[in-house]
């Protein structure tokens, strides 16, 4: 028997964690002597109030989809995926390593090879830890943090060596070409007669995000490779007493999500910077960690957790602007606080409310 | 002439060895003594900032380093409480709580440190009282002429600031409260198997607390000689992936004090080797890239803990919160 109804399991409990991570922040917008409603209304405003607020949000919660289904399928075989950081910054060098390669004429021949760019290697970063804990037994938190530095330390490599830009000073590839440039909401809404704005960075990623999202649902949930994932999750000696074979599925699980970070670089390198810069994933796998908590690691709450950290990380830069006293670092510590409130101290809103549900019942029987 | 000039360079290196290590000494034991009772903590990082934020803002209104540190000791010990009731009370996920320290962190230091300095994140500049200066041990002066050994004892092992001292000190000292105290044995007991010590009578809450409350005091001194101590400020994610590093030390040294100081030591070598030759020319043949030498940590780390070269076995209750049975 449940202890609580489902729907308090899926929405009462997010939402009073939620409730209580934004009662905090908001002591803490108080402590620096700003009103918390203002810095509120600033941050919807900023993020939701315009279409280029809208589209950079969007844009935010695009690379947020990524990430948060790369650390969510990894969650439901009980791995955590800390590594999103470095797994997206490997495939930024494989999205532009393809894009360099060929002069691409129109960007519907580039993205299909973009993607596989991006998402092989993702998948290879997150092999070797995936290897080392399904063979070795390393504790894969570990390693994939390991391989965040390592990752960076790649990146800065190439970008001061093989992939530099000859041209200029910078730590930068060249720029990839007109053929490789992704259609922005401005170019996909002006010809319907919708004026989006033309600065804003969203683009056709943000669609691809939602496919993957649809695409993680069906895995998962559709087929029997999903039901493995889960299964050996939910119990790993069951799932091997199934026939269930711990080391491939450690592998393909890590693998596909190391695939789907990796995809964050079709949005930000491919779509907005149009060239490999160093710190282009700006802690987006992170944040991933606190949308999969979010989302319950189920990929329709991934994707409208995304959104609000979109929205966060815009309305971020416009308290910037409005609030002299409050730094955009803010949204930091609202994340954290999510992080916490709804990853790590579940379970002080939990026990208490499924002892009230308990008892509700044994008042109606 | 030539030969002065290695040897010189040999005496800076092994002084910025010492410095570096300090930090990675610190939080390194901070990590030992959590993950031995069973507590994973990848917080380390988090906890050094809001010291060090703490420790410089703290010496800087009170012209004090020492309360300054005792400033920055509190921070870290409120970020080790929130770790010890999410993950020891309300038995949450240890990762993810340490996870939202570090972010916690990052956010709370530029957001306070910008209201209440205006300086973009940064603390006022600190001097006079305010931060740790080097100290000259005795006979550092009337050494020097010694050969080989007097420069090294003026050079290297003099003129450091008391932080230092403190630091090389809590090896052995942690050594022996892990390794020859009754506290020792039941928190090296609790990481491995906690109903034993459950079954004996004794408090596994408390113990382990006590085990994250210890780690947040050295987090707390880690942060605070970075900011007093190092440098004489507090400077935006100024810890800068040390607790990370100091992570990797405590698992290359297999969970062990005295191994753990050769890590340390060996890691913080390898950081003042890229600080003070960025790109090494070996024999005009290739050269050795820093960002070579600065991921040589972590890849030494993975190498480790992939059980090719010796195998290093976490403490068997490390990450699982512990459930009294009914």
């Amino acid at each position: 028997m449940d202890k609580m109804p489902k729907w308090a399991d899926v929405f009462l409990v997010p939402f009073i964690n939620l409730l209580l991570a934004f009662f905090v922040s908001g002591l803490v917008v108080l402590a620096v002597g700003e009103n918390p409603f203002q810095a509120i209304w600033i941050m919807i405003k900023g993020s939701l109030g315009s279409t280029a607020g809208l589209g950079y949000t969007l844009y935010y919660a695009t690379n947020y989809i990524f990430t948060g289904l790369a650390v969510a399928v990894a969650f439901h075989a009980r791995l955590f995926n800390i590594g999103g950081e470095g797994q997206a910054a490997m495939g930024g060098v494989g999205v532009a390593v393809v894009l360099l390669a060929f002069n691409w004429q129109h960007w519907w021949l580039a993205l299909p090879f973009a993607i596989i760019g991006a998402g092989s290697f993702g998948a290879f970063w997150a092999a070797i830890p995936a290897y080392l804990q399904a063979k070795r037994g390393s504790h894969i938190v570990i390693t994939t943090i390991m391989f965040n530095f390592i990752a960076a330390a790649v990146l800065g490599y190439l970008l001061n060596g093989a992939l530099k830009n000859p041209n200029n000073q910078n730590a930068e590839t060249v720029p990839f070409g007109p053929g490789a440039h992704l259609p922005t909401a401005h170019e996909i809404l002006a010809p319907l007669g919708i004026q989006f704005s033309k600065s804003a960075p969203l683009n056709i990623s943000f669609l691809l995000a939602l496919l993957c999202a649809f695409l993680v649902f069906v895995l998962l949930w559709r087929t029997r490779l999903g039901f493995a994932i889960r299964a050996f999750g939910q119990s790993e000696t069951a799932a091997r007493y199934a026939g269930i074979n711990a080391v491939k599925i450690t592998m393909i699980t890590m693998l596909i999500s190391g695939a789907l970070a990796g995809m964050l670089s079709i949005n930000v390198v491919m779509g907005e910077q149009g060239r490999l810069i160093k710190e282009f994933v700006e802690g987006a796998g992170f944040v991933g960690i606190a949308v999969a908590l979010m989302g319950r690691s189920h990929p329709f709450g991934i994707v409208l957790a995304a959104i609000l950290f979109g929205m966060l990380t815009q309305g971020g830069f416009e308290l910037l602007w409005e609030m002299p006293d409050l730094s955009k670092e803010m949204v930091l510590v609202i994340q954290a606080l999510i992080i916490l409130f709804t990853g790590a101290l579940d379970n002080m809103v939990r026990m208490p409310l499924e002892k009230l549900f308990l008892r509700l019942r044994k008042e109606q029987s | 002439m030539e030969n002065s000039h290695s040897f010189v360079l040999l005496l800076v290196t092994l002084n910025q060895t010492i410095n570096v290590s300090v930090v990675l000494i610190f939080a390194g034991l901070a990590g030992l003594f959590s993950e031995r009772s069973g507590i994973f903590d990848i917080g380390l990082e988090g906890k050094m900032l809001i010291s060090a934020f703490f420790a410089a803002s703290v010496s800087y209104q009170t012209g004090n380093v020492w309360v300054g540190m005792l400033g920055g000791i509190a921070a870290s010990m409120v970020f080790a409480l929130i770790h010890g009731l999410t993950s020891i009370t309300f038995r949450g996920n240890q990762l993810i709580s340490g996870v939202a320290i570090n972010f916690l962190a990052s956010g709370l230091t530029v957001v306070l440190g910008n209201a209440w300095y205006r300086q973009g994140g940064q603390t006022p500049q600190l001097s006079g009282a305010a931060r740790f200066h080097e100290i000259t041990l005795p006979f550092a002066d009337t050494l020097r002429g010694i050969p080989l050994l007097g420069p090294l004892y003026s050079d290297v092992i003099s003129g450091h600031t008391p932080l230092v001292y403190v630091a090389f000190l809590m090896v052995p000292l942690s050594w022996w409260v892990l390794y020859r105290t009754r506290f020792g044995l039941r928190l090296r007991a609790v990481g491995e198997n906690p109903a034993s010590v459950d079954t004996a009578g004794i408090s596994v809450i408390r113990l382990r607390f006590t085990a994250v409350l210890i780690a947040g005091v050295l987090c707390g001194m880690a942060g605070a000689y970075l900011s007093t101590s190092q440098g004489a400020a507090f400077g935006k994610e100024m810890t800068a992936g040390r607790g990370y590093i100091a992570l990797a030390a405590l698992i290359f040294a297999k969970w062990r004090p005295w191994y753990l100081l050769m890590a340390t030591l060996l890691f913080g070598l390898l950081e003042a080797i890229s600080n003070l030759f960025p790109n090494i020319d070996v024999f005009g043949i290739f050269t050795i890239p820093v960002q070579f030498t600065q991921a040589l940590p972590y890849i030494l780390t993975v190498v480790i803990l992939a059980g090719f070269v010796g195998k290093a076995v976490p403490p068997r209750a490390g990450g699982e919160p512990y459930v009294k049975e009914r």
